[in-house]
């Protein structure tokens, strides 16, 4: 094994900053004669803008500008996009309602931004939004997702009838109907995917800032994807040309897909700096992050599986109401589609699948991806289904999970919904967790458990993902206005260290770190000489980001492939400098050698010849530097079993997680500390989904749930130590081996941990989060 | 404006300021110690823990003026000649952050468990008493295993 190479859990690079405080987030960034800016949001759900008068705020103290919609409307600014197509059952592509920045005439949710408010101080900022006279004509509001489209409800853009954004039937129809109706048994559940609200710790920022000289607008901002920002503020928003605009996402305070988004604020301060000449910064307090982030999940479905008589799965059929809020976000429609119901054949042979889509608009914040993105959703509706379907048929969760599983030997495996898996082990994940959650120990625990007047349950997943994303071509397909390769330049300097520049962008997976890990394996340059560089639409060359678990399956092998093209550049170098045959040179462990001799060259030495070629291969481009770009073959598939064992007190419905066992494929591991880090905030952002987080509107389209002590983030006392291994194949299809690991936990823990409880009471189902009073309640009826 | 006499970090520190100025704001803005992060508006998050007088304090509930003759200890404060804190150094060797948001917070957090709990920390009460910090990337898990360490090389 390489030092600090592949699979050493090496220490992280980053970590350093971060530990002494020297971290840097947008909101440290202070720049002179800065400005603050405040935002006025709608107080109402849904409503008309009927007069909005700025003259006492643009007068008070302080105040140095006050901007609404209809000044951004002037200078042909915005509106916000959506990037992703689908087309709806009519033919036509989902319905796209305008999305001002600012708003003009008409608020949709609460948060929705109305006025921009630019001062000396953020003190000022605020006394002057309060100064500014809005008229709303309140309007009805639409906030239930399953009722949205009902005739009875308001009508939220006229683009849109019935609020209805798309309605998208994928699948075999016939075929379904026909196995349903010769079907041993069929099994049918009705759920709820609970909305949540992402929730990364750092609050979004922006800071715009104005150089009059060179005309380049420099805007830090909380971003996952600096590039994508800038393509899509100048190709779509007019903010600015992109080689007039510079996006840099510093530290980033954790995304989990929020910060995927291009947002009103963001493009707003970008223009408003050049407006008025002077840095804008803008930093969202958690309140303004609950009602204008992107929220994720909610979904309100129906799912039915048929089966035969051995609970061999023939079909299913799952109708999907998906709620996107009232406008869409950037990414929004291909999270309830294309991300969803290509999931839905999991890890099983079901031949025939039919899903229907129905998304809707509501007077809520805009819905998008948050860690897992359609994924998730998918992975519960299946798995809580599989456990009502082995409850239907007398089966053990595990037998029934077994009998339908795509045999390790079918791999690649072509389902029924577009994926074609690479590769996969289903029963050796579920072997080895059984193990480690010792499954066959269970009944015993459960009898000691009833004598202590407890109830324990354990709770099966088995999930299937796809990550690494994406094939551009088959995203283009779909709908996808983007390519979702991925870019690196690997460069050495003179004196031989490596800087290491990735379109990805880390915030908290430690980039920094895995990377330098894949450089110092294949070019032997020491762990601690390499910098791993992101974030800066000026110093990196492009990039999609990160999100969908793509770093390192997408982004990784591009830094790979511009590892390889130095190598086979230093080998003509070296054979020059060697007095040999190109063909006679070697690579291995940092040193070029003339095969069969001792005659050897460090790569340090390569590179400094290819800074000072004094003595050259002739016509060779002096330099030692090289950008590569990799576009992947197909999606990566990560795939396991989490167990989940709960102990439930039917008198409080407080249910305590005493032991949960994730057994994953995710390929090669680079830096297993890491890995693990992922899995164990996955599973607890999952936990949060299943027992705690639930994001409610009142009938008004008031978020009643905008607090954290509203709205119950999992604390260190509501989870366990985690049991983690696992049961890795080696995936053809990407170059690297790997496969992804920081969705998985977020996918895998919400069906397990429902599943745990509805063993523990012995009933069909409960819906998320399983709060104690719904526990309770639950219990009560079961009793 | 009233004026603050502060002793930061084993610095004196002298400013004015509005009566209305928080802690954080007085750290982070005033004097530029941005490592004190905020993260929430209503006390819970815990990303703003600095100590007091050697107690531990949500700078975001407290006001500048409140601190006036204190000594007040950020997570600036605590490598000593450029070695960390056996506290920070626990966090790196057990992977006890990811984005590093919450970080500040959750280290000047274990330190004031140390100082009331001992050396000697089991799982039960590291989890009980990290209920006021929040983090969204760990987990948790290598949290607690940081803290037991950290207060662990702390007593040796």
């Amino acid at each position: 094994m390489v030092e600090n190479g592949i699979g050493v859990s090496v220490l992280r690079k980053e970590d350093n900053r971060f530990l002494i405080g020297k971290g840097n987030y947008t909101d440290d960034i202070n720049v002179a004669g800065q400005t603050h800016a405040y935002f006025l949001r709608s107080p109402h759900g849904h409503a008309t803008i009927d007069s909005i008068d700025i003259s006492a705020a643009a007068a008070s103290a302080g105040v140095v500008a006050v901007f609404t919609g209809d000044d951004l409307a002037a200078d042909g600014i915005g509106p916000l996009i959506c990037g992703v197509t689908v087309t709806s059952d009519d033919g036509e592509p989902h319905r796209a309602p305008a999305h001002p920045a600012l708003a003009q005439g008409k608020v949709n949710y609460v948060g929705d931004h109305v006025a921009i408010v630019i001062a000396e101080t953020l003190a000022q900022a605020k006394d002057g939004a309060e100064k500014i006279a809005v008229d709303y004509g309140v309007l009805p509001a639409v906030t239930e997702t399953a009722r949205a489209a009902d005739d009875d409800q308001a009508q939220i853009h006229e683009v849109a009838p019935n609020n209805m954004c798309f309605n998208w039937p994928f699948g075999d129809k016939e075929g379904v109907e026909a196995a349903f109706a010769s079907a041993h048994k069929v099994s049918k559940l009705e759920l709820i995917n609970n909305r949540m609200v992402t929730n990364p710790m750092e609050p979004r920022a922006s800071l715009g800032e104005y150089n009059t000289g060179t005309e380049e607008i420099t805007l830090h901002v909380t971003t996952q994807n600096p590039h994508v920002h800038r393509l899509v503020l100048s190709a779509f928003n007019q903010l600015a040309p992109e080689h007039k605009l510079r996006v840099v996402g510093p530290d980033v305070g954790g995304g989990f897909g929020a910060k995927i988004f291009v947002y009103a604020e963001e493009l707003v301060v970008g223009w408003a700096c050049r407006k008025i000449e002077r840095p804008v910064k803008w930093t969202g307090d958690r309140t303004e992050a609950f009602l204008a982030d992107a929220h994720g999940r909610d979904h309100v479905a129906t799912a039915e599986m048929a089966m035969d008589e051995d609970g061999k799965f023939l079909a299913m059929r799952v109708m999907t109401q998906a709620n996107l809020g009232a406008y869409l976000s950037t990414f929004s429609t291909m999270v309830p589609s294309y991300l969803y119901a290509f999931l839905l054949a999991g890890q099983y042979t079901t031949p025939l699948i039919y899903s229907e889509v129905k998304a809707v608009f509501t007077n809520t914040a805009p819905v998008d991806a948050c860690r897992g993105a359609g994924r998730p959703e998918a992975t519960y509706l299946l798995e809580r289904l599989v456990d009502v379907a082995a409850r239907d048929m007398g089966l053990d969760p595990a037998e029934i999970r077994r009998r339908n599983f795509i045999p390790k030997d079918a791999f690649p495996y072509q389902t029924p919904v577009v994926q074609c898996y690479d590769s996969g082990d289903y029963v050796a994940a579920l072997d080895k967790a059984m193990v480690l959650a010792d499954y066959e120990g269970f009944p015993a625990r459960a009898t000691e458990a009833i004598a202590r007047g407890k109830r324990r349950g354990i709770g099966l997943s088995s999930y299937v993902e796809a990550c690494g994303i994406a094939p551009s071509a088959a995203v283009g397909q779909l709908g996808a206005g983007v390519g979702l390769w991925e870019s690196a330049q690997v460069r050495f300097n003179p004196t031989g260290n490596v800087q290491v520049f990735t379109g990805t962008h880390s915030h908290g997976q430690g980039h920094e770190t895995t990377f330098a890990q894949l450089v110092t394996e294949q070019l032997g340059v020491p762990f601690e000489n390499i910098e791993v560089i992101h974030g800066d639409t000026a110093k990196t060359q492009f990039g999609m980001g990160t999100y969908g678990s793509r770093s390192l399956a997408v982004g990784g092998v591009a830094i790979a492939k511009a590892c390889e093209k130095l190598i086979t550049k230093g080998k003509k170098i070296a054979a020059h400098a060697l007095e040999a045959a190109e063909g006679d040179i070697e690579f291995a462990d940092g040193n070029f050698t003339v095969a069969g001799t001792d005659k050897a060259m460090n790569i340090g030495e390569v590179a400094f010849n290819a800074y000072v070629p004094h003595s050259y291969p002739e016509g060779l481009e002096p330099g030692f530097d090289e950008n590569a770009f990799f576009d992947p073959l197909n999606f990566s598939f990560p795939a396991g079993t989490h167990i989940c064992e709960v102990e439930v007190d039917t008198d409080t419905g407080v249910v305590e997680i005493v032991k949960y066992s994730a057994v994953d494929d995710f390929g090669k591991l680079v830096n297993p500390m890491i890995v693990e880090g992922q899995v164990h905030g996955g599973i607890v952002h999952g936990v949060g989904q299943a027992l705690l987080e639930g994001c409610r509107y009142d009938s008004e389209g008031q978020l009643i749930t905008a607090t954290y002590m509203d709205y119950a983030m999992p604390r260190a006392d509501n989870v366990p130590n985690f049991d983690v291994d696992y049961a890795p194949t080696d995936p053809p299809d990407n170059p690297l081996g790997v496969k992804g690991c920081g969705e998985a936990g977020a996918i895998g823990a919400p069906p397990a941990v429902i599943n745990a409880i509805t063993n523990a009471l012995d009933i069909k189902h409960i819906d998320m989060p399983a709060t104690p009073e719904n526990v309770w309640r639950a219990a009560q009826g079961a009793a | 404006m009233p004026i603050v006499n502060i002793n930061v970090n084993g610095k004196p520190v002298s400013a004015e300021v509005e009566a209305r100025t928080l802690l954080v704001q007085f750290l982070r803005e005033n004097l530029r110690l941005t490592g004190t992060h905020v993260g929430c508006d209503t006390s819970q998050c815990g990303a703003c823990v600095v100590h007091v007088d050697g107690k531990s304090v949500k700078a975001c509930t407290m006001l500048a003026v409140m601190a006036d003759a204190c000594e007040v200890t950020t997570i600036e404060g605590l490598a000593n000649n450029g070695s960390m804190h056996p506290m920070q150094q626990a966090f790196m060797d057990n992977h006890g952050l990811q984005c590093g948001f919450c970080t500040p917070g959750m280290v000047m957090t274990a330190l004031d468990i140390v100082n009331r709990n001992g050396n000697d920390l089991d799982d039960s009460t590291v989890r009980k008493e990290l209920e006021g910090n929040i983090c969204r990337c760990t987990g948790y898990h290598n949290i607690v295993k940081s803290v037991k360490a950290g207060a662990k090389t702390m007593g040796e």
